[in-house]
Parts: structure tokens; sequence; C-alpha cells
């Protein structure tokens, strides 16, 4: 047995995102969480109307998603040269370049500077690509505390937990569990809260403002990720709400930006692209609270010691493949997750991926590659509705790419054994390849109809394939009569 | 290979497939950069916006700035202030006519002693009306950046001049800034959160309350 060593921060939930069920086991398990189903109802249905709201007040939106195709798709393409313009502007600008092809790298490199900085404690602007590289874990290792910030994060981070929402990580959690969560442990790691701590949302932030002002005030390195570099100008974009990434940027002496290698834009006019797009599709505001923007060191202003992680972690990958290559386009805003039915019932944890919604669904086994059973099932995470599409602000088409990955999947599977997913696909076909193949399957439907009257609903049909589908679905009984009747009747009685 | 030259290596092989080799011929744009938002009142527009994210403003002459900046910090309840030294010296005399203690940033002041002072009086550089943001790009007259950002209230004065329609124009603008290494900073309202329930909670790191002196 291996002596216990005390943490330094919360410990996470065992266990990684990578060693997470498939996908249809981990959606059945959250489907399972009333609370979890009730708020992500409520968060996805708010902010998706909102959404729609800030899109249609700007007049020309469709132009300017298409703004943010082309420009990111020229980035993507041609993604060496605006690199190396990015790292020449940045070195410029007194920025400590660095180049990780993998987490692991990544993760030395950030734990070598730290170390070198002589700090036990690091304190971090929420970022999904930090929590791809499981930094958190990687500086515990290496005897350094990492604070989250972001009120959200502080919540899982407290809560021993996993984020479960790009935008709102802990959705899951209710008002008096997070003032259960902050009595328990803020003591336990900082200045406690106080003792009459009550559930309201105000309160509960005032508890958080005391609880990270100390750390703060006396942190002296930050890391974090980044929304956008300029290629021209080397100059760093941070979008965010609450303030403490400002409190990042601002106060310690050294800052770590950890950026995929695809967050370029070529120039800083860009932006005005950029920074409409993505407040309006993220959090469904006309801007976001605070925006940061810095290029390399100012002198006597903020940190004068600064680095950026540029990652590859599979995203050149991405790249090698034209069809998912459009994925790369994506600026984390969280639209279509809130738009995606499958996402509203099952939540962020089913993805098994920091990557949560159908931008997971595409991105995660493209970057990991579809070994695991997680990742192969992944691209079916999906009722290919499309209205995904519809909502992203840089107009990456996900439904295609889901078939494109469910083809991929399909044909690594071996062609001896025909397999559950080409049954299925083949099966569609057929039905859909002819009218009266369609209306036999309908005609079918009709008569189980007819003998399940009674029930409204169809549990668990106890079939391989079926029982996959149906366990975490209510499906509606099929009518008796089905569309195409009906149609051919009403046309009958028109005449 | 170094991970520098292992990464190209990747991303040139996974690019192989595109041949032209101009960004710009390859992946033409067809967005017109920096056109306005047409808007009947820029000024009323950013109004609306302030106040839209539950910050106040105030509309004032040139001639009544230094009289608004005093009454702005009273509203907000503060009683020392921290001035950049670029500030107006006429609104900082009626500040210390006002009772209120003015304290200089020279030498920089400590984050500690930073947390002590209640407020921040600032300049801006470019607003926009449609989104309702204040830019700064921490000149003479608005400080470093943690100035604006260890107080509880901030205090604000923008010039009608420095108001535009949208993003667009106000882009256009700071890229002189940009060129210089200046930082940005954009503030819309003041910091928010809704991570609980969903429920809109102003104020969690950044100044609770942000008090606009739009001067006419
Ligand atoms: S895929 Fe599109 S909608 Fe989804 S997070 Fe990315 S940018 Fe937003």
């Amino acid at each position: 047995m291996t002596a216990t060593i005390p943490r330094l921060t919360p410990a996470p939930p065992p266990g990684t995102f990578l060693g997470m069920p498939a996908f249809p086991r981990a959606a059945k398990e959250a489907l399972e969480n009333q609370q979890l189903r009730k708020n992500l109802r409520h968060v996805t249905q708010t902010i998706r109307a909102k959404r729609s709201t800030r899109a249609e007040e700007v007049e020309n939106w469709e132009d300017l998603r298409t703004a943010g195709e082309q420009i990111k798709n020229r980035v993507g393409r041609h993604l060496d040269q605006y690199l190396l313009q990015a790292e020449k502007a940045m070195t410029e600008a007194g920025i400590t370049v660095h180049w990780a092809r993998d987490a692991d790298e990544a993760n030395r490199i950030i734990v070598e500077i730290a170390r070198a900085k002589d700090t036990r404690e690091i304190v971090k602007i929420k970022s999904m690509v930090t929590q791809e590289i499981d930094l958190n874990e990687a500086l515990e290792e290496a005897g350094i505390a990492a604070w989250e910030t972001d009120l959200a994060e502080l919540i899982v981070q407290l809560g021993h937990d996993r984020p479960s929402h790009i935008l709102v990580p802990a959705i899951h959690r209710n008002r008096s569990e997070v003032r259960e969560i902050f009595r328990e442990e803020m003591g336990l790691w900082g200045v406690p809260a106080p003792e009459d701590l009550s559930d309201d949302p105000p309160d509960l932030a005032g508890a958080a403002r005391a609880h990270l002002r100390e750390k703060f005030l006396r942190a002296k390195v930050a890391v974090s990720g980044g929304n956008f570099i300029v290629a021209e100008t080397g100059s760093l974009v941070i979008v965010e709400s609450e303030g403490n990434g400002r409190m990042c940027l601002t106060l310690p002496q050294t800052l770590i930006s950890v950026v995929g290698i695809e967050k370029l834009v070529p120039t800083f006019e860009d932006l005005e692209v950029f920074l409409r797009l993505l407040p309006r599709s993220s959090t469904a505001e006309r801007m976001n609270p605070y925006t940061s923007i810095w290029t390399g060191v100012t002198p006597g202003d903020g940190p004068q010691d600064l680095h950026v992680v540029l990652l590859d972690n599979g995203r050149t990958k991405v790249l090698a493949d034209p069809v998912g290559r459009e994925a790369l386009r994506c600026i984390r805003c969280s639209a279509c997750m809130n738009v995606c039915p499958v996402y509203e019932r099952v939540g962020g944890h089913a993805y098994g991926s920091v990557y949560p919604g159908p931008i997971g669904a595409i991105l995660t086994p493209m970057l990991r590659g579809l070994d695991s059973d997680v990742d192969k099932s992944l691209p079916f995470a999906s009722t290919l509705c499309g209205a995904c599409n519809d909502v992203c602000p840089v107009k990456i088409p996900i439904s295609d790419i889901l078939v494109h990955l469910r083809n991929k999947v399909v044909e690594k599977k071996t062609a001896k054994h025909p397999t559950v997913e080409s049954t299925i696909f083949g099966g569609v076909g057929w039905v859909m390849a002819k009218g009266w193949h369609l209306a036999l399957v309908e005609q079918f439907a009709g008569l189980a109809g007819k003998a399940m009257k009674k029930q409204s609903y169809i549990g668990p049909i106890p079939l391989p394939v079926a029982i996959a589908w149906t366990r975490s679905r209510d499906i509606p009984v099929p009518p008796e009569q089905s569309f195409r009747k009906w149609w051919a009747a009403r046309e009958e009685e028109g005449k | 290979m170094s991970a520098r030259e292992e990464i190209l290596a990747r991303i040139r092989a996974a690019t192989v497939d595109v041949v032209e080799k101009d960004p710009v011929t390859d992946v033409p744009v067809d967005w017109v950069y920096d056109q306005p938002t047409p808007l009947t009142d820029v000024l009323d527009t950013f109004e609306e916006n302030i106040l839209d994210y539950r910050a106040r403003i105030v509309r004032t002459p040139a001639s009544g700035t230094a009289d608004a900046v005093v009454a702005a910090l009273a509203a907000v309840g503060a009683g020392s202030v921290v001035v950049p030294g670029g500030v107006d010296a006429t609104w900082v005399a009626a500040v210390e006519a006002a009772g209120i203690e003015v304290v200089r940033d020279d030498p920089p002041l400590s984050h500690d002693a930073l947390n002590r002072v209640d407020a921040v009086i600032t300049g801006s550089c470019v607003s926009m009306a449609e989104t309702g943001t204040i830019c700064l790009d921490h000149r003479d007259d608005q400080g470093r950046r943690a100035l604006t950002l260890v107080p509880d209230r901030h205090v604000c004065v923008v010039t009608a001049d420095s108001v535009v329609s949208d993003v667009p124009e106000a882009v256009h603008r700071m890229k002189a800034s940009i060129l210089e290494g200046r930082p940005l900073t954009w503030i819309s309202g003041g910091s928010a959160t809704s991570d609980i329930e969903l429920q809109r909670v102003e104020g969690v790191h950044g100044p609770r309350q942000l008090f606009v002196v739009l001067q006419e």
C-alpha cells in the first residue's frame, strides 16, 4: 500500500473521463438523475430562447456566420503560416512561446515554469483546454495546488465533481447543494464560508468572492486558456463574465496561457466578427461583461512574465480529415448543446469527455481516435435532427460530420461479422429506398400500435438493438394510422 | 525533432490537399469590415444598454463633469478613491473639496493597499452603443489594469465623441492602441454570474458598481 499524501486541493471523483462508460450506459445513469434533468431543461430552454432573440436582432447575422466560417477556414487551411506569424508577433511582444505535442508535454512545460517560480499554488481561469489535458491533477502530483476561480468551476472543484456544461459547469447543482458544498469545503482550503450562509445566489457569490480574493491577492502564477490569438499582432483575447479572469490576467507576476493551435484569427479586425458571434451565441448577451486583450508584456501593468503554450493534442489529426476538419472552427460557445434534444436529457457527464453535446460527439472521437468504446459510441449520441447546425455561429455541419464518423466506426468493425450498426444502416437504407418498403414498416408499426393500445408509452423493447435505444427513451406508441395512410385518406376525402 | 517542428510537419501533412498557398486567395472572406450599425440615436442607445446592465449613467455637459464625478462617488458610497495620474485635475480638485480621500498610484500601490480603496475614477477610450460596452486602453487617464479591477466601485467618464455604434467601428478605432502594444479591457455593465440556477448575480470579482458619466 502506498502512503496517502494529503491532497493540496479537493480530490476529483475517481476515474478519468476516458475511463468513463460508453455513452449509452452513462446516458442511462444521467437520465436517472432527476435534478440534473430538471436543471438542464431549465438552462437549455432559457438560453436557447435568449440566444435566438440575440441572433435575430443582428440584421446581417447570417453574413456574420458566413464570415466566421470563412475566416476560420482560412486559418485552418493555412495553419502553419498563421502559427509562425503568431509565434513571431508574440515573441517580439515579450511572450515566451512553447509548443506541446500532447497533454503530457503541455503539463510538463507548465509544471516546469511554476517550479522555476518556486510557487506552491496557481490560480486558474476556467478553460476547457486545461481540463482536456487534466492540468490540475498534473500540478497536484507536482506538489502545486491549482485553484479554480470561476464560480461554477469552484463549485465543481469544491464538490469533488466534474463540469457538466461548457458554459454553466455546475448546472447539475441547485442552490442548497451549493451552500452545503461551500459550508463543508471552503474552510478546509482557505477562507471559510460565513456561519450563517444562506442559499440565496447573491450570498453564495459573496462567499466565493471572499474565499477567492485572498487567493488572487497572493498568487504568483496564473494559468489561463485563450479564446483567440490574433496572428498578425500576437494579441491574446479572453472573454468572461465574473472578473475572475481579469484577476488572474492582471495580478500575478507570471501568466501561462494554454491555447489550442486552432484558436487563431488572422487580423485584429477579424475580432469584429467573433466578438459579436461569441457572446450572442454563448451567454446570449449582446456582450459579455469583460473582455481582456493583451499584446505581450506591458511594463508596470500586469504580469511581467508571459508564456503561451500552443497545444496540438490531436488537433492535427482532426485537420487531416477534410470532412472532420470543419470542427476545428469551433469557438466553444455551447449553442449546439443548448438546442440539442439528446444533451438536454442526458447532460454533459454522459459524453465521457470535457467536450459534451453535439460538438463533443464529433470532436472527441476525432481528437482521441475511434478506439475506445466511449469514442466509438459518441457519433451515435445524436438523433441527427440538425438543430445544432442551424445555431452554430461558425456553421459547422455537425450532423454531416456525425454521419461521416458513423461510417468510419462501421468500417472499422470487421467485415466478416455484420455489425448491429451496419444492419441498422442497411435496414434504414432498405426502408427509405422505396416508398412501399416504408409503407410496409409503417403497417407493422401500426399493428403494434393496436396491440399496445392500452399503454401510451412503450417501455424497453426486448430486442438486442432496440433495447439500447428505448431503455433511455419514452417512445410514443405508434399511431394506428400512419401519416401516409392518413394523407391518402385525406386526399380521397377531398376528391 | 522539436515539438515545434513536429507539429508544423503534422500540419503540413494534414493539409497536403490545400494547393493554393496564399490564404487570402484560397479562402475569400466576403465580409465588409468596419460598417456602422444603423441606430436612431447612438447616445440614447448607449444609455439604454448601460441601464440594461443595471449600471448607472448620468449625462452632463463638459462644464458639469467634475460635479457629476463627485455626485457619482457619493452615490456609490465611496469614502476613498484611487486616481490615475492622467485624470483631469479639475475633477480631482472637486473630489478633494468634497472631502473624499484621494489616493495616488505613485509609487504603485500594493494589491492589499488597492484592495482597501473604495473606488476608482477613470476616463475611457472607445464605447459601443449597441452593446453598452466601454473600452479602456489603459492610458494615463485610465491607469494600469489593476486599478479598475480591485476597488469595488468604478466611476467612468465617457465622452460623447468616443461612442460609436457597435463592435466593428470600435475594433477599427482600437487598432491604434493595439499597435502601440496597449492592453485593452472591455467592460459591459459589470462583473456578473448566472452560475447558480441561472439567476443573474451582479458583482462577483470585478467592481460591483459601475457609474458612467457621459460627457456631451
Ligand atoms: S460547434 Fe458551433 S455551436 Fe457548438 S460550441 Fe462550437 S461554435 Fe458553438
